[in-house]
Order: C-alpha cells, then sequence, then structure tokens
C-alpha cells in the first residue's frame, strides 16, 4: 500500500503523455517518483552538468528553460509540464538551464521507466515526438509506424464496428420445418436460428425453404435439423464492418451468429445479416457520393451536406486518424462542387465558348476543409481571339456567379473577401492568369504573397483538367526564374511565430470581436500550412496539396529532417481535429477558442504543437539564409 | 547487564541496533530521514494504540516515494471518538498486522535514519510504548521535531509557540491531500521540512544536522 505513490498517480494521469497510460503502468512510475522542492532562483540543472538519468514533470510552480545565459528564456514550464527530456533522449549535454521562477515541487522520474512504460506506447510516444521534436529519434528502432494514409473512401467504414439485430429468431432442434416457417414469417424475418440450450447449431434462410422445401426435396413436417446449415459461423459482438464481409464472402453466407465469447459452444446474443450492413453503408461516404450524383437540385445538396456533417460528427466520435475523415468530406465536398456546376451548366442557354477548368484553392484546394466554411474559387478558360475575349469572359462570369449562388445555396457561403470565380478579377484566361501568377512571383509584395498562399494551393475541381496542368507548370517555370521568390515566401511563412512566450497566457487576441479569444488558425495552423506548402514548393513538387501529405513526402525526401516534419505533421492533424471539435460544439469555424474554457491537458496539447511550429520555422529560415532578408 | 541483555533480544532488534554501529553520516545531504506518522486512538502514550504508521524518506533533499512504508495496525484498545480524525474502524478493509509485525517492519524500514516527525515527542512515545510491550529498549534514532526546525527560522526564544501540521501546510503552501492518515501527514511533513531546511539555509550557511535536532533538556516537552 502506497498512498502518497496514489496521489502522485492522481494528479499525472491529468496530463498527457501520463494520461495515454494504464492505470498499473502510470501507478508503478509514480510508486518510483521522486520528490524534489526548488527555490526561487535555484537550478534544477545546468548547461554545464551531465546529464542525469531523470526527466522531471512539475507539480506545483514553475521552472524557467533558459539558453546558454540565464538571459534567454526560452520556455517556461508550470504544473503538468514535462522538462529534461531532450538532452535525457539525445544523452550529450544539457541544451538549456532549468531554474525556478518561483517556489517550485517538481518530480523526478528515471529514464528506465520512461522507456519501459511510455515509449513503448505508441499514443504517449507520438506526443513526446511532438513536443520534443528535434533532429533526434525518441526510439531509434522505431517499431511503430505512422497509420497508413492510404485507405480510399470505400474502405472507410469497414473499421466502424456493427449494430446488429440483438434479439435473434430462434426455434428448437425438434421443431417441424412448416413451424420454424411460419415463426419466420410472423416476424418478418429471412433466418432463424435453431438453438441447442441457447447455442446455435444450425440456421434455416428463406433459400434453403426455396431450394430444399419449395422444390419438394425435404417435407414441410420434417424437422428443422434435416434442412438448416450447420454449424453456424459465431463471431463476437466487436465484429467490424470488414470482417462480417469477409467471413460472408468466405463462407458463401448471408448471416452471422454472435455469440457472447464468439465461439458456437457459448449463448447467441444476437445476428447478423447482410442487410445490416447495407443499412450501415446507406449512411457513408460512397453511398453519399453516390447520391450526390442522383441530386437535380441545390435544395437536394444541401441535404446530403447535412448529412456529411453527421458523419463527420461520427467519424470524430470513433476517433478515426484526422486524414482520413478530412480527405473524406473533402471528397463529398468536391463531389457537391461537381454536381453543382454540371447541373449549372445543362442550366445556361449555351454551351460553355471555350474549355474551362473549375479550380478550389485555400483549405477547400488543399482538402483540409472539414466544416463549412466560405467558398474560395477561381475559374481559367482557355485562350481565345482577342476579339471574342469580353463575350467569352462575359459568358464564364455569368456562368461562375450561377455556381457560385446555387453553392451558397447548398451551405457554402459566399466569401467575404470575394474570391471566387464570379469575380472578374478570378475568371480568366490561362495566358492572363499565367501572366498574374508571373507578376505575383516576380514582384513578390505583401499583396502578392498573400495571395500566393491563397492561390497556389489550387485544386482542379470540374472541367478540363489540362488548363489547371498549364497553369501548375507555369508556376514553377515562373518560381525556377526567379528563386528569390521562394526567399520571399519563406519569410512570409515566418510571419506567424508560434506564441512560446506565452505559456500560461497564450497569446490572445487583443481587440475586436475575438477579444482574448486564441485565434487556432493564424497562430498554430497558418504556420504549419505555409511551412508546408514553401517546403514542397522548393523541392518541385506540384501534385500535393494537402498539408498532412506535403509533410509525409518531406519526411520521405529528407529523412534528415524526418523527426521536425513528423512533429509537424501530428501537430497540424491533432490541431486540425481540435478545431473541427471546436467549430461542432459551437457551431462556428473553431477558428477562435476560448482558452478559458479548456482543460490543462488541451493546453498542454495545444503548446507541444507549437514546438513544432518553432522547429520548422528555424529550419526554414537556415535553409531560405532569411537572416539576412531581414 | 547491557551484555547480558543484548543476547536476550530477538534478531530483529539486534539487527537493527547494529545498523547504527558504522560512523554515522555527519553532512545532512547525506544523511536518510525518514519522516513519519502515527494514528492513534488517543493522546496517552501509555494506555492509547498506534492504529496506523506511515513514513517516507528523504535524501539529499529529495522524497524517494519508493523508500516508504505505510502499516496498519490490528487493534484491541479502540476509541469511537478518534475515529472521527483518522477514519480507521477497528475492522475496516485494510490488511491490519499486529503490534509486533508492524514495529518490526517499522525498526527494518528506519534503521538507522534521523527520523523526522511533525511534534516528534509524541510519536516517539507511542512507538517507545509498543517496544516497552515488546520487552525492548528505546528507539536509538536521532529525532527531529518539524514544529522546532519551524521555531528555529522564528529565530524566537518562546518554546511554548506551538504551530499544528495544519496551520504550517497552510503558510507554506501544502495541499493537505490525505491529511489525517499517517502517509498524508508523513508526506506533508517531509515537503514542509525541504522548505524549512532551505529557509534556514539562508540563515545559516553550514547548515549540521545539531542545528535540527532539539537539545537534550527540552526532549519530553509535548
Amino acid at each position: 500500500m502506497n498512498t502518497i505513490a496514489l496521489r502522485i498517480s492522481d494528479f499525472l494521469k491529468q496530463y498527457p503523455p501520463f494520461n495515454m497510460l494504464q492505470q498499473d503502468q502510470l501507478l508503478a512510475i509514480s510508486g518510483a517518483v521522486e520528490v524534489i522542492y526548488v527555490e526561487p532562483e535555484n537550478f534544477v540543472f545546468k548547461t554545464t552538468e551531465d546529464v542525469k538519468s531523470v526527466f522531471y514533470v512539475v507539480r506545483e510552480g514553475a521552472i524557467g528553460l533558459y539558453r546558454e545565459d540565464t538571459q534567454n528564456l526560452v520556455d517556461e514550464c508550470d504544473e503538468g509540464d514535462i522538462f529534461g527530456l531532450r538532452a535525457l533522449i539525445r544523452q550529450g549535454n544539457y541544451k538549456l538551464t532549468a531554474k525556478a521562477l518561483e517556489e517550485s515541487i517538481v518530480y523526478s522520474i528515471s529514464s528506465d521507466l520512461l522507456e519501459e512504460y511510455i515509449t513503448s506506447n505508441m499514443e504517449a510516444n507520438k506526443f513526446l515526438m511532438k513536443s520534443f521534436a528535434s533532429n533526434i529519434s525518441l526510439r531509434p528502432d522505431s517499431t511503430w509506424q505512422s497509420p497508413p494514409s492510404t485507405m480510399s473512401i470505400g474502405d472507410f467504414n469497414e473499421a466502424e464496428s456493427i449494430t446488429y439485430s440483438k434479439n435473434p429468431i430462434t426455434c428448437n432442434p425438434n421443431t417441424l420445418i412448416q413451424h420454424a416457417a411460419k415463426t419466420m414469417t410472423d416476424n418478418r424475418v429471412g433466418s432463424i436460428i435453431i438453438t441447442d440450450n441457447q447455442k446455435p447449431i444450425g440456421i434455416i434462410t428463406d433459400k434453403d425453404l426455396r431450394v430444399k422445401i419449395a422444390t419438394g426435396q425435404v417435407s414441410i413436417k420434417a424437422s428443422v435439423t434435416e434442412i438448416m446449415s450447420s454449424p453456424v459461423i459465431t463471431y463476437l459482438e466487436t465484429i467490424s464492418v470488414a470482417e462480417a464481409q469477409i467471413a460472408m464472402l468466405e463462407h458463401k453466407i448471408t448471416h452471422l451468429c454472435i455469440t457472447k465469447d464468439g465461439t458456437p459452444n457459448s449463448i447467441l446474443t444476437g445476428i447478423l445479416s447482410e442487410h445490416d450492413i447495407l443499412v450501415i453503408r446507406e449512411n457513408n461516404a460512397s453511398v453519399l457520393v453516390k447520391e450526390i450524383k442522383r441530386c437535380q437540385t441545390s435544395l437536394e445538396l444541401q441535404q446530403i451536406r447535412i448529412r456529411s456533417e453527421a458523419l463527420l460528427k461520427r467519424y470524430l466520435e470513433q476517433n478515426l486518424p484526422i486524414n482520413h475523415i478530412s480527405k473524406i468530406i473533402s471528397a463529398i465536398n468536391d463531389n457537391i462542387t461537381k454536381q453543382v456546376i454540371s447541373l449549372v451548366q445543362k442550366d445556361m442557354p449555351t454551351k460553355p465558348p471555350t474549355a474551362y477548368a473549375w479550380m478550389s484553392m485555400g483549405s477547400q484546394g488543399r482538402h483540409e476543409q472539414l466544416l463549412l466554411t466560405d467558398q474560395d474559387n477561381f475559374l481559367v478558360f482557355d485562350n481565345v481571339q482577342e476579339a471574342d475575349y469580353e463575350t467569352t469572359q462575359n459568358y464564364f462570369l455569368e456562368f461562375a456567379k450561377k455556381i457560385t449562388e446555387n453553392l451558397n445555396t447548398v451551405g457554402f457561403e459566399y466569401c467575404p473577401a470575394n474570391m471566387m470565380g464570379s469575380n472578374p478579377k478570378w475568371c480568366l484566361s490561362l495566358s492572363e492568369w499565367q501572366s498574374q501568377f508571373k507578376r505575383w512571383i516576380t514582384h513578390p509584395d505583401q499583396d502578392h504573397l498573400m495571395l500566393c498562399t491563397i492561390f497556389f494551393d489550387f485544386a482542379f475541381v470540374y472541367g478540363d483538367q489540362t488548363l489547371a496542368d498549364k497553369l501548375t507548370e507555369n508556376i514553377f517555370d515562373a518560381i525556377d526564374s526567379h528563386d528569390i521568390f521562394l526567399n520571399y515566401l519563406g519569410l512570409n511563412a515566418l510571419n506567424n511565430p508560434p506564441p512560446l512566450s506565452f505559456f500560461r497566457n497564450f497569446l490572445v487576441e487583443s481587440s475586436g470581436e475575438h477579444k482574448d479569444q486564441f485565434d487556432i488558425k493564424a497562430r498554430a495552423m497558418v504556420p504549419l500550412v505555409d511551412a508546408a506548402r514553401l517546403l514542397i514548393l522548393s523541392k518541385h513538387i506540384a501534385s500535393i496539396n494537402n498539408t498532412t501529405a506535403r509533410y509525409q513526402k518531406l519526411m520521405a525526401l529528407e529523412p534528415q529532417n524526418k523527426d521536425i516534419y513528423e512533429a509537424c505533421l501530428l501537430s497540424y492533424e491533432d490541431l486540425l481535429r481540435f478545431r473541427t471539435r471546436q467549430g461542432l460544439k459551437h457551431k462556428d469555424s473553431g477558428r477562435f477558442i476560448d482558452l478559458q474554457q479548456l482543460s490543462k491537458a488541451d493546453r498542454l496539447e495545444l503548446k507541444s504543437s507549437f514546438k513544432a511550429i518553432k522547429s520548422v520555422q528555424e529550419l526554414i529560415q537556415t535553409r531560405f539564409k532569411l537572416s539576412q532578408l531581414m | 547487564m547491557g551484555w547480558f541483555k543484548k543476547h536476550s533480544y530477538p534478531p530483529f532488534w539486534n539487527e537493527y541496533i547494529s545498523s547504527f554501529d558504522n560512523h554515522s553520516e555527519k553532512e545532512l545531504h547525506h544523511i536518510r530521514f525518514v519522516v513519519f506518522d502515527t494514528e492513534t486512538t488517543g493522546l496517552n502514550p501509555k494506555s492509547d494504540r498506534i492504529l496506523s504508521i506511515g513514513t517516507i524518506a528523504i535524501i539529499n533533499n529529495t522524497i524517494i516515494i519508493s523508500d516508504q512504508l505505510e502499516v496498519y495496525l490490528k487493534q484491541d484498545t479502540f476509541n469511537a471518538e478518534t475515529v472521527k480524525i483518522h477514519g480507521l474502524l477497528k475492522a475496516g478493509k485494510l490488511e491490519k498486522v499486529t503490534e509486533e509485525a508492524a514495529i518490526m517492519e517499522f525498526l527494518k524500514h528506519i534503521k538507522n535514519a534521523v527520523l523526522v516527525a511533525h511534534h516528534a515527542a509524541f510519536d516517539i512515545a507511542m512507538v517507545n510504548a509498543c517496544l516497552k510491550r515488546m520487552g525492548l529498549p528505546n528507539l536509538k534514532n536521532k529525532v527531529v521535531d518539524s514544529g522546532f526546525v519551524y521555531q528555529n527560522t522564528l529565530n524566537s526564544a518562546n518554546p511554548n509557540l506551538h504551530f499544528s501540521l495544519d496551520d504550517l501546510s497552510k503558510q507554506f503552501n501544502i495541499p493537505q491531500h490525505d491529511r489525517h492518515t499517517a502517509s498524508g501527514d508523513a508526506y506533508i511533513t517531509a515537503v514542509l521540512f525541504l522548505k524549512l531546511i532551505a529557509l534556514l539555509r539562508h540563515q545559516k550557511a553550514n547548515l549540521k544536522l545539531d542545528d535540527l535536532i532539539i537539545p537534550k533538556k527540552r526532549i519530553g516537552l509535548l
């Protein structure tokens, strides 16, 4: 019995990564904690000291981490914060000095326990990777992999567990076939399970009655055991959609029995039919996409958009990987947009005078739009004779206007900055767009850079894809001949430094409608998006717009910086999930967060993502030699 | 006489005594302190009994959570009045041991450590009373009273000042978890002790164990 250890675990379990551990693991750690009292201005460790084989958690008070001398405060740790871990893993000297800013009580935890319980736990390890991103790996023999990101929409529901019939219709082995058929008819079911002592021993389906009875092969007065299929295929109730489908295909059957322990030797608790699976599929992404194609009005499409929001909520509740969720939701949004355009095109009095492409940009272009936000789009049409330019543009402006109106009806509100294809500035021919992009690249002033960050994340939605491809080529050609542009884009990417110097008080908006709220988009997400765009453009990679996909690509291209990119990726996913949850909860864009309402654990999570921002911004600063430009 | 007596003592006592053979440590940061607290049926060391003992060790200004003891004792004497304070019923759910077993465990755990308790004289008297019932001499350990150490920080000559653990934990900002359980109070006393030592260091650069210990003549004052 160790009441004190119990109290320590009560404290630790409020904070990541300890809240990701099992109770017994946490108790083992708590029982081995050493408690240190540090007076203000006293040191826990200094850069000159050898690394101790422990790391620290602040119990009370505040510990400042300083670089080199004690002038340069780098980080401030308070209740629940971890420090001294990076040096421990790096096994070198302390890079920072830890000094108490006020009277503090600190828990010290041995590195052995870290290895035994924390880095071996995938969730906890992920958290540490994110918090302590650097050029080192926490586990050199990294045994776990990032979750696969290649799931298609069709596969998506497979991970979900199934709702199944919990009151299966049964009969005993002595029942006559005729009586069993009557029971099935009365209960309007297509199958009956034959049970012995509540254990399933066989099954009769409509098909058996058709094949074996209606053909006169067996008498209706025979007992059910004559025609039942036996043994039955049994599963635990936790079976997933994918498992169920595979089992049905493998055994060429349409019904699975659910039993208490998953074997035929335990009590029958339910039955799962092919039909149950169909019902689940009805509200999944692929079904929604199919229905979109049948919609004839924007009001019908609006209904689908609303249903997709329910889907989004369910996915979030099930904790499915956020990049998968955003792929699904983006695919639905893309398909709705496509359907809107094709409906509008049919409605136009004449056919389009030339080829065109409808492009989405910003978060929609990056396929990161989870919540309903406003539309950002533009239109490019093929080059025409100068004499025809005006009539062609007018046609497409009219066309775009109808598209944006319909999108607005569906639920994508008009862009307040009018960045839409219905704006004459954003409805241009290919050559006009090309020279415009070139102008932005060669004259990278503040406005042009801002436009680049929005327009260069474009994605083709509808029309003639070759036009989109030509735009992309053009951008790279222009960047190649003006490579100073990337340095300017780099400077722009550093515009939003992470709010690392505000620990207890996050940097909040100081004025305006969102006073005292934290702008998660501008302060945390945009920096990561900007960094990913810059780095991927510098690698001449055009096909990847999505921020997490960009970081994945960067991880593959630069193994030496894998840890930084991985930290960015994990942070971005967390932020996206966080923002989406906030948005669903408050029925808004989720952009402004009231910090008072956040739990300490949430705040620590947020804070850990700032560290990733910091490392990638440092990398950008060095790579693009930005200190010379500043 | 002592020579004969020593041989009649049980092995656990001899083992305890032999832990004092080695040259005792003088440097504060090398000394093993065992902070402890007892919950009792009442305030009379002669007639009341120990209900539980909680300890926690301090070495080099660090509380070692794994170096601890928490024992609950089987009761013959039972005082319904004090149940309200410590919450230990005569036959609660906790696993309990006999007084003798508890003392054996306690001695094995503390060895030659310097004992620390708040108003230590009482807790020491309670343990010594147990030892007496077992036919054994008093505890041999040096004892630090955190109440006395606090008085030292005040530079006050008034020996009659009395500060409860409650008062001091409030004054020193120590959260009161598990107050009135032996382990909980031992932990609070341990944190208090660390803070007091830090305070005294400011007053006296080269702090020694003797600075913490009540001069002999005053031992026994409750």
